[in-house]
């Protein structure tokens, strides 16, 4: 399926992005293609930038350095309007969901709709009640998001992201914080989505049972820079493979951080830190 | 730095006591320039918001496809006035109580007891119905429009605006601008009738005529003097819904309910600073332009 795809142009190229905070360098030279129809799983540690490359990607923080092209259009150096018109193509699932408190979870669905065409209200009560039944809501329309547990909240926010019938779908964390049965449905959702109606999906997670369950291709990234980007299955022979036969670190690295485990170059740098001078150095 | 040098004989409080007195003043120096600074920084980008605002309801006004959400209006009218009406006709009809009260003794010694009509009703329509009003706004209203909006940065929900295309300054700021303009006006319309209404109940408690009361009140306050109080009264309520929806979006993901916080804290002082201000400015302007006659 990826073979086939990669002959078109990509739907999301980011080329040599790079973006600091202050003093501290949080994307370095990151170069990424997804292509349509597919699902991309970006992993690796927390606060390693993966939320950061997605904020990046829906135009909320532009780069230092670089471009990002979405439907093949340079997004980085967009003006407000031009970039209104993109993403209304995109949606995007927040770690918290991020529905609006005041309003009910059906008026949270319905409002991209509400603002951006200008179908009559009949029709929008039945676009929502479709979304809703897609993630399992549709009972729930009339509670205030405060009502709502967190599982049933990034549901939600996954029907609005999906309000407008979106090209690509945005998930930051979507099965984090989630027990196990709501996880897997929220991957089958996200799965569905990319099958059925052909999105676009990039998936950021830590969850490696729910990242090979999903993904097409998949992205590791650690402390800014991407270590690797290839399809599922080399990074299934890579979880699998002993660490005698892996030659060099950075595949070692990887292999740990697919595994959890708690012996590996990932905790090795760690030991190797300055942290018992930095202890001594405060007495 | 003679303070610091050692010496034996001073106590050593007393030293520690003249020591932080020096650096708590040069803080206050410190601080009081920065604050200058920042204060500067804060109406310029205060403006550009309602520039954005203004833009938004213009285009909105003759755009017709463009939406402005009268129900959100609504909505917000509602929020920011209803909870606010008991409290000001509590404070203005005391003080409306108060004050002839205290002017009687004096111009009764001039027999001209019946005059406390006339201060009662310039007091109320000229200058503390509007201003009263927005003083407690900002309490009610400003500071639940900067909580709201500062914990809405705080639970992503205007980046998640942003990213569906809406922009949170027509979505949100423009509603609650409009709508603390608007409640700030109707409620000092309040505020004045309730104040009357109190130097009323005095004026007959003290033997004064009804009738002639209420004559000296209406020959006090002319269409000019009311409407005045109005525009100022608009111009309250734009100050409070503007800084407070400007501290409350100001307000930075990471600052947690902490910013949220200080926005709500400090959208009640600014505002009462702004109102102050603002009051003082518009004194000069109506007296240059002989308003007050
Ligand atoms: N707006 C910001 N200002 C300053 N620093 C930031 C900002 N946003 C993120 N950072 C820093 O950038 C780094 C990466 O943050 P990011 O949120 O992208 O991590 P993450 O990979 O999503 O982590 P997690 O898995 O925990 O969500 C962190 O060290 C964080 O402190
Ligand atoms: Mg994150």
């Amino acid at each position: 399926m990826t073979e086939k795809t990669e002959q078109k142009p990509p739907i999301i190229e980011v080329r040599a992005l790079t973006k600091s905070f202050g003093s501290q360098q949080v994307l370095t030279g990151i170069n990424l293609d997804v292509y349509e129809g597919e699902i991309m799983v970006v992993m690796g540690g927390s606060g390693c930038g993966k939320s950061t490359l997605l904020r990046h990607l829906i135009g909320s923080i532009v780069p230092d350095k670089g471009s990002i092209k979405l439907f093949n259009r340079e997004i980085s150096t967009m003006s407000e309007p031009e970039l209104n018109d993109v993403r209304k193509r995109f949606g995007i699932l927040f770690q918290s969901g991020a529905l609006i408190n005041s309003m009910t979870v059906g008026d949270n669905v319905a409002l991209p709709i509400r603002e951006h065409t200008a179908l009559d209200e009949r029709t929008i009560e039945i676009m929502v009640k479709i979304k809703l039944e897609l993630v399992n809501l549709r009972e729930h329309a009339d509670k205030m998001p405060a009502q709502l547990s967190g599982g049933m909240k990034k549901r939600a926010g996954l029907a609005r992201a999906i309000a407008l019938d979106p090209q690509i779908l945005f998930y930051d964390e979507p099965s984090a914080g989630l027990d196990p049965v709501t996880s897997a449905e929220i991957d089958q959702l996200i799965i569905d989505l990319t099958r059925k109606l052909n999105v676009t999906s990039v998936v950021v997670t830590h969850e490696m049972d729910s990242a090979f369950t999903i993904a097409d291709r998949m992205c590791m990234l650690d402390k800014g820079i991407i270590l690797k980007v290839d399809t599922r299955r080399e990074f299934e022979l890579l979880r699998e493979s002993s660490v005698e036969k892996l030659s060099n670190q950075r595949d070692q690295l990887i292999r740990q951080f697919l595994r959890g485990d708690a012996e590996g170059p990932l905790t090795r740098c760690k030991e190797k830190s300055n942290y018992e001078e930095d202890l001594l150095e405060r007495v | 730095m003679n303070q610091s040098t050692p010496s034996t004989e001073q106590p050593d409080n007393l030293r520690g006591l003249v020591h932080s007195l020096v650096h708590g003043l040069a803080l206050l120096g410190g601080a009081t320039i920065s604050i200058g600074g920042k204060a500067l920084g804060m109406i310029g980008s205060m403006s550009l918001l309602l520039a954005e605002a203004t833009g938004v309801v213009l285009r909105g006004v003759f755009v017709p496809q463009q939406r402005l959400g009268q129900a959100h209006l609504m909505a917000q009218m509602v929020r920011v006035g209803v909870r606010a009406i008991p409290i000001i006709v509590l404070i203005q009809s005391v003080i409306g109580m108060i004050l002839p009260l205290q002017m009687f003794p004096e111009l009764d010694k001039f027999g001209q007891a019946e005059q406390i009509a006339t201060i009662n009703a310039i007091a109320a329509f000229r200058e503390l119905g509007p201003l009263m009003t927005a003083i407690i706004l900002s309490g009610f209203a400003g500071a639940s429009i900067a909580a709201e909006l500062g914990t809405m940065v705080t639970s992503e929900e205007i980046e998640a605006l942003h990213s569906m295309a809406l922009n949170p300054v027509r979505f949100l700021v423009v509603p609650r601008l409009l709508a603390t303009i608007i409640m700030t006006v109707l409620l000092t319309v309040i505020a004045d009738i309730v104040m009357v209404a109190g130097g009323w109940l005095t004026a007959i408690k003290l033997g004064i005529d009804s009738d002639i009361f209420f004559l000296l009140t209406r020959d006090a306050i002319s269409m000019t003097g009311f409407l005045t109080g109005l525009t100022k009264a608009a111009v309250f309520g734009l100050l409070v819904g503007l800084i407070a929806c400007f501290l409350g979006l100001s307000v930075k993901p990471w600052q947690g309910s902490d910013g949220v916080g200080h926005a709500t804290t400090n959208t009640v002082v600014y505002s009462i600073v702004a109102i102050v201000v603002a009051d003082a400015v518009f004194t000069v302007i109506f007296y240059s332009y002989g308003m007050f006659t």
